[in-house]
Parts: structure tokens; sequence; C-alpha cells
């Protein structure tokens, strides 16, 4: 397999379909589709010709009419509805539950202010990384947070142990799964203007992470001022009976211009935005700080610890981690996951985690990991793409500006 | 080309959905849309969606517009050398879009004596001219019996459909 994007299923078996009998895995894949879980907005998806393909258990939208190339283009002129509704939000309530999560997260909880949230990691022992993950402290007694559909079961089965652990040694932190709401996510310089319709709350006082429990179209929604795609927009956690009806009002409040954006698209925009995707980029034996993310790191927490595997990050943060995650431009075909990174004298030096062509640049765009000392902006590489080296770059990151509403 | 054939994409090609899409409006004729793909009467096709068109001592090999159609936008395109060989069945090159990599499949073996070097700097002619400017190969076939064993138009026609309708 040589993508392994968000379609990895799809590439891995578009790979093998060249030489296997087709029919056999054709048959395969469809007895398994019936096991895919459905959002609520399933049939909106498919009225509106979603492309649907197994994504983490889910069903999910690939990709709609519009190419992927459109469909990218269109969120960063308009706007893009997306369903993530397969991702997992998650309140831990208690008056425990902030010195709860600071033990599981790097980022500084306590330091918060409510309303506001942060993107952050979930450490093992050894420092990597378990998942990432959007949290919001509510109030100092109720965290809201976001982890990825892929990383539910584990993510969840981390967050009981502990739990179990915190509690019986006299800590207040209880948890709901919101298997209840679905959640949208609205990006683009619209969303902002479009959102505004449907809501009596000022969205201009309401800053990139911040959060809000508001009514929105009516009813009582979670908004969070975020998103994946280095866009200004939103993250709105609905009731799943409303949110077919939220989704067509935004539809209908945009005059068709914020279109519903698939997986696909989801996939070239955060990549243009020098985000990570969680098992490509990031993965258990990753820790933060390889990853770039030192910045998540809380001031307070460098100090005082106390994070699953603070010791080897905060080491990783005063000597420097071995390896470090780059953006690289490349001649040639995209260089997918897997590909090797050379030197200029074609010694190993790393490996691609994830790359495409960028439809806002026109060109090849990629990240990976190389040994520190070549991770500086301008190193020249060399990327193997089946057996034949091109030309590359070191080059910062986000490949594309992000446009968040920052507080001034 | 070996594709999955995921969903039933017909995406960019079509004006007819991008006009819909761009209203917001679901439109009626999308689920029909996928017949609209061309097929060529005259050239041969293989059940990995390439063409070939055997006319004089050399055939011509590309990837069909139903193949194209799926794939969406093409950005880089992998061709071998004039003088190389190709084997039926076997993959002579691959094909880039912004979704996919996709490798190419040669409908017939023999000796590639010509490749199209205009896709090097415009890769998209696959999109927009499937079965003429974005031709990928020319090849001198070493056994032209096998020709006998790809479909015609009405029968690769036919497969589409099926394959289609199973996803």
């Amino acid at each position: 397999m040589r993508g392994k994007g968000l379609w990895q299923l799809g590439q891995s078996i578009t790979r093998r379909l060249a030489h296997v009998d087709k029919r056999a895995i054709s048959r395969r894949c469809f007895a398994s589709e019936s096991d895919l879980k459905k959002t609520v907005l399933y049939d909106l998806h498919v009225a509106n010709g979603g492309k649907m393909v197994p994504f983490a258990g889910w069903s999910m939208p690939i990709q709609y009419k519009d190419s992927i190339m459109d469909s990218t283009l269109n969120c960063r002129e308009n706007g893009s509805l997306f369903d993530v509704s397969h991702m997992c939000g998650l309140s831990l309530k208690g008056k425990d539950c902030i010195p709860f999560l600071e033990k599981l997260v790097i980022a500084d909880v306590a330091g918060l202010a409510p309303g506001t949230g942060t993107l952050t990691i979930f450490t093992n022992e050894k420092g990597g990384a378990i998942d990432d993950s959007v949290i919001a402290k509510v109030t100092n007694e109720h965290i809201y947070l976001v982890v990825n559909a892929g990383c539910r079961d584990k993510d969840l089965a981390h967050i009981e142990e502990h739990m179990k652990s915190f509690t019986s040694k006299g800590g207040d932190v209880s948890w709901h799964i919101h298997d209840e709401r679905s959640l949208l996510a609205l990006q683009g310089p619209l969303a902002g203007p479009v959102l505004q319709h449907l809501t009596n709350e000022d969205l201009s006082k309401i800053y990139f992470n911040d959060f809000r429990m508001l009514d929105i179209n009516g009813v009582p929604c979670y908004l969070t001022r975020t998103g994946y795609t280095g866009e200004d927009g939103f993250e709105i956690s609905v009731p799943s009976e409303n949110a077919v009806d939220l989704a067509k009002a935004i539809l209908e409040k945009s005059e068709g211009k914020v279109r519903l954006t698939g997986l696909g698209a989801r996939d070239s925009l955060r990549l243009e935005a020098g985000l990570c995707l969680y098992g490509n980029d990031m993965e258990q034996h990753i820790t933060p700080i390889e990853a770039g993310l030192t910045w998540a790191v809380g001031k307070r927490r460098r100090v005082e610890g106390g994070f699953l595997g603070a010791e080897v990050i905060l080491k990783q943060i005063e000597q420097g981690p071995s390896i470090r995650r780059v953006g690289l431009f490349s001649a040639g075909p995209p260089a997918r996951g897997h590909s090797e990174i050379q030197d200029e004298n074609g010694q190993n030096i790393g490996e691609i985690t994830s790359g495409g062509f960028s439809p806002c640049l026109k060109k090849n765009i990629a990240m990976g990991y190389v040994k520190s000392g070549s991770h500086k902006a301008g190193t020249k590489v060399k990327i193997v793409v089946r057996g034949k080296s091109y030309d590359g770059s070191v080059t910062k990151m986000p490949f594309v500006p992000n446009k968040y509403y920052k507080r001034p | 080309m070996a594709l999955r054939m995921w969903a039933s994409s017909t995406a960019n090609a079509l004006k007819i959905s991008t006009a819909a899409s761009k209203s917001g409006l679901v439109s009626p004729a999308f689920s029909l849309s996928r017949c609209f793909s061309t097929v060529l009467e005259g050239f041969k096709y293989a059940n990995s969606h390439e063409w070939v068109k055997h006319d004089g001592p050399v055939a011509t090999i590309g990837i069909t517009d139903h193949a194209q159609d799926h794939l969406g936008e093409v950005v880089f395109v992998e061709l071998p050398e004039a003088g190389k060989p190709v084997t039926q069945g076997d993959s002579f090159g691959s094909v880039e879009s912004v979704k996919a990599t996709s490798d190419v499949n040669s409908p017939i073996s023999g000796e590639v004596v010509e490749v199209n070097t205009k896709l090097s700097e415009t890769p998209g002619l696959i999109n927009t001219s499937p079965y003429e400017d974005g031709w990928m190969i020319k090849v001198k076939p070493s056994n032209p019996s096998e020709l006998e064993s790809l479909m015609g138009a009405k029968e690769y026609t036919k497969f589409c459909e099926e394959e289609d309708a199973s996803h």
C-alpha cells in the first residue's frame, strides 16, 4: 500500500486489486459495510451525492459531487460543512476533573479561563501520543473534549482506567459520553457570517478556541471556535435529533456557498494547514515534542510535570528530540506515507507520514520525520517514490497560512 | 487501471452535477450520471479500465473515461521509457490523483515504442481527453491474439455499469 491517507482502506484495496481476485475482495468489503455505523446525517449525505466509505467503523462521505480539488478550494474561498459525528464528545465533571485530566494531558488545564480551550495530547508512560484532542473548560468543574473516532475505544479505556484509580483515592470526577449528540464542523470565511444568522449570541466576541453553550437554530448546542482546516470556523455539538435541521439551515443560510465536504478534502485541508493526522503523523511511539507540538506543553507543566511520560517529554524539551516532524515540498509524484527521505548523499534520514498534492498551492506537499539537524527550513532532501528519488526541501508549516479568529 | 470503484463517483467531469452542487440542491440526475462516461467503439478494453486502440503495427494505450472520472484530477503520471517491455495485466506506470495512486496495467504485451511526453507537463490531459490527447504509451504488440481476450465497447459499458451497481 502506497498511500495511507484518510482513505487508506480504499487505497490499500486499490493497490491489491491489481493482482488479486476482485470479486472476492468486493464481497468481503460488502459484507462488512452493513456493520458500519451511520451518523444521523447519513441520508443527507447520500441525498447530496456523498460517496460513502468505511472510516473508523463508520460509513462516512469521502466526497460529494465536487472533486476533492474543488471542495478544498471552496472551503478556503467560501466554506465547508463537515459531518464529524463519528468523533467522540466527552464531558468530565466533578470538582477534581481538572487535576484528573492534567494527569493525562500536557496542557495547562487549570490555567485555562472558563469558556476557553486548546488542542492537547493524551500521552502514555513513555511520553508517546495516545491521541490528540481539543479540550475546553466549560467551568472549573466541567471539561468538554472531543477525541478521534479511530481512538475512541482505546482513549475511553485509558481514561476509565485512570478514573477508577483516581476516584478510589477519593477524587471527584465522572464522565458522560455524548452519544446523544452529533458534531458538525463549519469551516471557512463564511462560517462566522452564516452561523450568525442562526444565533442571537454575538459571534464576533467568541474567539479561536473559545467555548460556549448557546442556542443555535433554536436548540441548545456546544460551540467551539475551532476546526482542523486552518480556516476560521466552528465545531458545533448539537442534539442528534436536531442535527439534520441544523445542517440544512447552515447550507440554506449560505445560499449554497457553504458546501457539504467529505473526508477527502478534509485531509487535503488539514495537510495544507500543517496539522497532524493521528495514526499517520503522530502515533504511540511519537512524543508531542518530536511532533513539533512543544507549544502545547503548558509553561506550568514544564516546571511541574505530573502527566504520563513527563520525564521523557521534559527531557526532550531540554535537550531537543532526536527526530522532528517537518514539512516538505517535492518534485515528481506526490510523496505519500512511508516514502523514504534521504539526504543529498542518499543516506536515509527519515520517512514521510502523509502527503499529497496541494489543491491550493498546486504542488506536492508532505510531512514526515527527519533526524534532528536535517529539520531546518531550506534543507535539501531526496524523497524516494516507487524506487526513484526526487528532489525535495524542508519547509515551514503551515503550507497555507491559517486564518484563525484570534483574540486581539 | 487498478481502481477500486468505491462509490458511484462522477464528480468533476460532469457539468450537470457540478452545476447542481453549486446551487446546493440535490440533483436527481446524479444517480443516472454514472452512465454518461464515454466508451468508444473500435477500442478494446481491459477490466482494469485501460483501453487499447490497435490499427496498423502499433497499439495505443490509455485509461478510460470511466477510470479518469473515478480518479478525479490527475496530478502526476509515471510512464516507462521507450524500448521497455510491457506484459499483459502487469503494471507499466501509475497515475496520481489528489485522491489516490493507481497502477496502470498494460492490456497487451509488447515493447513500448513511444510515450506521451505531454503528460509530464499536463497530466490533466487524461481527464480532459482520455481517448485522444491523454493517451499514455504506444506499444508494438508481441502477441496480437491477446486482443481477443479484451472487451469490446458494449461489453465494457455493461462491465462498468455492473461494477458501479455493486458499490
